[in-house]
C-alpha cells in the first residue's frame, strides 16, 4: 500500500487541506474508488476505510493481479467533515458540482481539478455518493443512461439493483459524468445511509466491490453463490408523496415487500398528535427509499417503491 | 393588489406563501404590457428589496403616467431571506437550479413551477441578484449568449454600467432566467452590490433604468433619465479573473469601478499570525475593476476580482 497526497492547499489558521489516496498494486490504472465528497458523508468514508483495510490485506497476501493498480480516496473534503458542514466551509459550494475542475479557478474548482487530474485516466471509477434528501436506500449501483458506462459491467457488483438514471443539466458538473467524458466507466454506489454508519450495508458494499474486482480479474478472491441484480430505470420508481407537512412516522422499512394498500407512513399533527395523513402503498412492491427525518414537508416524495 | 402565487403548509403552524404585488394604471383599461420585477431567489441577496420598494413608491407618486401592469415579486425564497440562507433552508437546494420546476414534483419544484407559470408571458422580466456575501458587483446585466439578440437592446435601457454576455452552460439551464428566455419570456439577470447589504445608490440607479425600460415599452409616459451608456462585453477574453494565490486575509488598496494600469496593486493577502504579506495582488492588464472581494478571508483560489480590459471600455 502506498499512501499519497492527491491534492493539498494551505489553510490560514487550519492545518493544510489534504486529500489522501491509497494505492494498491502496480501497473495499469485500473480502478479508482472515491468516498465522501460532502462533509456529512460518513457512511461513504466508512465504506472506503473498510476497503482500504481489505485491499491492504489482499496486497499483503499477493492477491492483487499483476499489472493492476487500484486507487482509493476515502475523503475528498476533510475540511467540511471536520466542521460537520455538507459543503465547502467558506463559500458553501459543492465539490461534486465543479468537475472537471479548473486549476486557475475558484477553490472548489481547483480541488475538483486536483482530484480529477489524478483519477481521470482510470479504466473504471466507483464513487460512493449520497442523495440530496435525508433518507435510507436499498444498496444499489447507479449509472447514467447516456454515458460510457454499461449495464453489463454494473451487474458485476451483484447488488440487488442497478438503476439507470436520466441525465439532468446539473449532472454535467459531477465526477461521474466527467469520468465518462474521459472514457472511464463510472458507477455510483448507494449504501443505506449517509450521515450515520450502517455496518451491514457497508459490508454489502465492500463485498460488491470485491465481487466486481474478481469478475474483472483485478483480484483473486473466493466467493460463493449467485448475486442477481434487477435493472431498473429511475423513471420506473414509484414515488409516494405527502399532501401534508408534519411529523413523519414510518410504519415499514426499506427493503420490505408490501402489498397494495399497506400503510407505509403517517403524518402526525405536531400539536395534537392526530394522524393528518396515512400514506399507502399504491401497488405491490419493495420499499426502495424512505425519508429519514422526523419532520416532512408537503408535496414531498418521501418513499420510493419498486 | 397583493396576491399569493404559490403556497404550501409547513410542518409546524406556518404556511409558506410567495406573494406578488400588482400595480395597475388607475381607471384605465390600457394595460396590455406587463413588466415583472423578481428578486430574492437567493435568500442572502437583499439589493432587490430596496428596488421593489422604491419602484412602487415612485410609480404611486405619478400613477397617471403608468400605462401597463407592474408585477413585483420581492421574495421568491422567503425562508431563505428570513434565515440569511442563500438556498432553500431544510432542502439545502439552490432555488436557482430547480427551474422550470415540476407541478407533480416535490415541494420546491412545485413552488418553482407555480412561480414560473405566474411570471411567464410578461413583456420583460428583471431577475435582480446581489452577487453573494463574498463579492461586490458594479450594477450589471448578465445575458446568456443564446438570447443576446433579444436581450441586449432591452438591457441597454436599464442604466447599468456593464452588460456581460456570457457563454452558454448546460448547468445554467436550470435557472429561472434560462427557463423564461427559452420559452419566449425575455428575462434580464441583474447583478449588483453585495450579499446581506443594501447599496441605496445602486438601487436608485437601477430604478431609474427600470423607468427608462418601461418608457421604451410604452408603459410609462412620465419623465425618465437618459440611461447611461453601458459597456457591452461579448468576448470571453474581455474579462480577467483574479484568484487568490494563497489563503489569508485580503486587504484592498483600490475602490470598486476604479480604472487600473497593468501592475497596479489591487490589494494584499496577508497572514495576521506571521505578519507576512502572502501575495501582492496586481492588475494583469489595463482595465477597470467591476467585481471586488468584499469578504476578507480567502482560500487559495478564492475570487478577488474581475477586470474588464481597457480595450472594451473604449468601444
Amino acid at each position: 500500500m502506498k499512501k499519497k497526497t492527491i491534492y493539498e492547499i494551505k489553510g490560514l489558521y487550519r492545518d493544510s487541506f489534504r486529500i489522501t489516496g491509497f494505492e494498491f498494486g502496480k501497473g495499469k490504472k485500473s480502478l479508482c474508488i472515491v468516498g465522501s465528497m460532502r462533509g456529512n458523508e460518513v457512511q461513504q468514508l466508512y465504506c472506503c476505510s473498510q476497503l482500504v483495510k481489505k485491499f491492504k490485506q489482499l496486497e499483503e497476501e499477493g492477491r492483487i493481479s499483476e499489472g493492476i493498480k487500484i486507487l482509493i480516496i476515502p475523503c475528498c473534503n476533510p475540511y467540511s467533515m471536520n466542521t460537520q458542514k455538507r459543503f465547502w466551509t467558506i463559500d458553501n459550494t459543492d465539490i461534486n458540482r465543479m468537475f472537471p475542475g479548473y486549476d486557475l479557478g475558484e477553490t472548489t474548482q481547483r480541488i475538483a481539478d486536483g482530484i480529477f487530474s489524478q483519477i481521470k485516466d482510470y479504466e473504471y471509477g466507483i464513487q460512493f455518493t449520497s442523495f440530496y434528501m435525508p433518507g435510507d436506500f436499498i444498496p444499489h449501483v447507479r449509472l447514467m443512461d447516456e454515458g460510457y458506462s454499461d449495464v453489463v459491467t454494473a451487474l458485476k457488483f451483484g447488488l440487488p439493483y442497478v438503476v439507470k438514471r436520466t441525465v439532468r443539466p446539473y449532472d454535467t458538473a459531477t465526477l461521474n459524468y466527467n469520468w465518462q467524458v474521459w472514457n472511464t466507466k463510472a458507477y455510483s454506489l448507494y449504501t443505506s445511509t449517509t450521515s450515520r454508519i450502517d455496518k451491514k450495508s457497508a459490508g454489502q458494499a465492500v463485498l460488491s466491490i470485491l465481487r466486481f474486482c474478481k469478475s474483472l480479474g483485478f483480484v483473486k478472491y473466493q466467493e460463493n453463490g449467485d448475486h442477481p441484480s434487477k435493472v431498473i430505470s429511475d423513471k420506473e420508481l414509484i414515488s409516494v408523496r405527502t399532501a401534508k407537512s408534519g411529523i413523519f412516522e414510518p410504519l415499514v422499512k426499506v427493503g420490505d415487500s408490501v402489498e397494495e394498500g399497506t400503510p407505509l407512513a403517517e403524518i402526525i399533527n405536531p400539536y395534537d398528535g392526530l394522524v393528518m395523513e396515512t400514506l399507502y402503498a399504491p401497488k405491490n412492491g419493495t420499499l426502495f427509499f424512505m425519508h429519514s427525518d422526523p419532520i416532512t414537508y408537503a408535496e414531498t416524495g418521501v418513499i420510493k417503491m419498486i | 393588489m397583493i396576491k399569493t402565487v404559490a403556497e404550501v403548509a409547513l410542518p409546524v403552524d406556518e404556511v409558506l406563501r410567495i406573494k406578488k404585488r400588482r400595480i395597475m394604471p388607475d381607471g384605465s383599461d390600457d394595460a396590455s404590457k406587463r413588466i415583472s420585477i423578481v428578486t430574492g431567489i437567493h435568500g442572502d441577496e437583499l439589493e432587490g428589496q430596496y428596488v421593489c420598494f422604491e419602484l412602487a413608491r415612485r410609480i404611486e407618486e405619478n400613477k397617471k403616467c403608468l400605462k401597463g401592469i407592474v408585477d413585483i415579486y420581492p421574495a421568491m425564497n422567503p425562508l431563505g431571506i428570513d434565515s440569511i440562507t442563500r438556498g432553500i433552508p431544510a432542502f439545502d437546494l439552490d432555488m436557482n437550479r430547480i427551474f422550470p420546476g415540476n407541478s407533480e414534483g416535490n415541494m420546491t419544484e412545485l413552488l418553482a413551477a407555480n412561480i414560473l407559470k405566474d411570471v411567464a408571458g410578461s413583456d420583460v422580466v428583471l431577475d435582480i441578484h446581489a452577487s453573494n456575501i463574498y463579492l461586490t458587483e458594479i450594477p450589471q446585466i448578465r445575458i446568456n449568449r443564446l438570447h443576446k439578440e433579444e436581450l441586449i437592446p432591452l438591457a441597454e435601457h436599464c442604466n447599468v454600467d456593464f452588460v456581460w454576455v456570457h457563454e452558454a452552460s448546460t448547468v445554467l439551464e436550470s435557472t429561472f432566467a434560462y427557463s423564461l428566455n427559452s420559452t419566449g419570456t425575455p428575462c434580464l439577470v441583474v447583478e449588483m452590490g453585495v450579499g446581506m447589504r443594501i447599496t441605496k445608490e445602486y438601487g436608485d440607479q437601477l430604478v431609474d433604468g427600470i423607468f427608462s425600460l418601461m418608457h421604451s415599452l410604452g408603459m410609462w409616459i412620465g419623465k425618465t433619465k437618459t440611461p447611461r451608456k453601458s459597456i457591452v462585453s461579448e468576448n470571453v477574453e474581455d474579462v480577467c479573473f483574479l484568484n487568490a494565490a494563497a489563503g489569508g486575509l485580503f486587504i484592498p488598496d483600490v475602490k470598486h469601478w476604479e480604472k487600473l494600469k497593468r501592475r497596479d496593486r489591487i490589494g494584499r493577502i496577508i497572514d495576521p499570525l506571521s505578519g507576512q504579506v502572502l501575495q501582492n495582488v496586481e492588475s494583469p492588464v489595463d482595465g477597470i475593476l467591476f467585481t471586488i472581494r468584499e469578504y476578507p478571508i480567502v482560500d487559495e483560489g478564492s475570487l478577488i476580482g474581475r477586470l474588464l480590459k481597457k480595450e472594451v471600455m473604449a468601444v
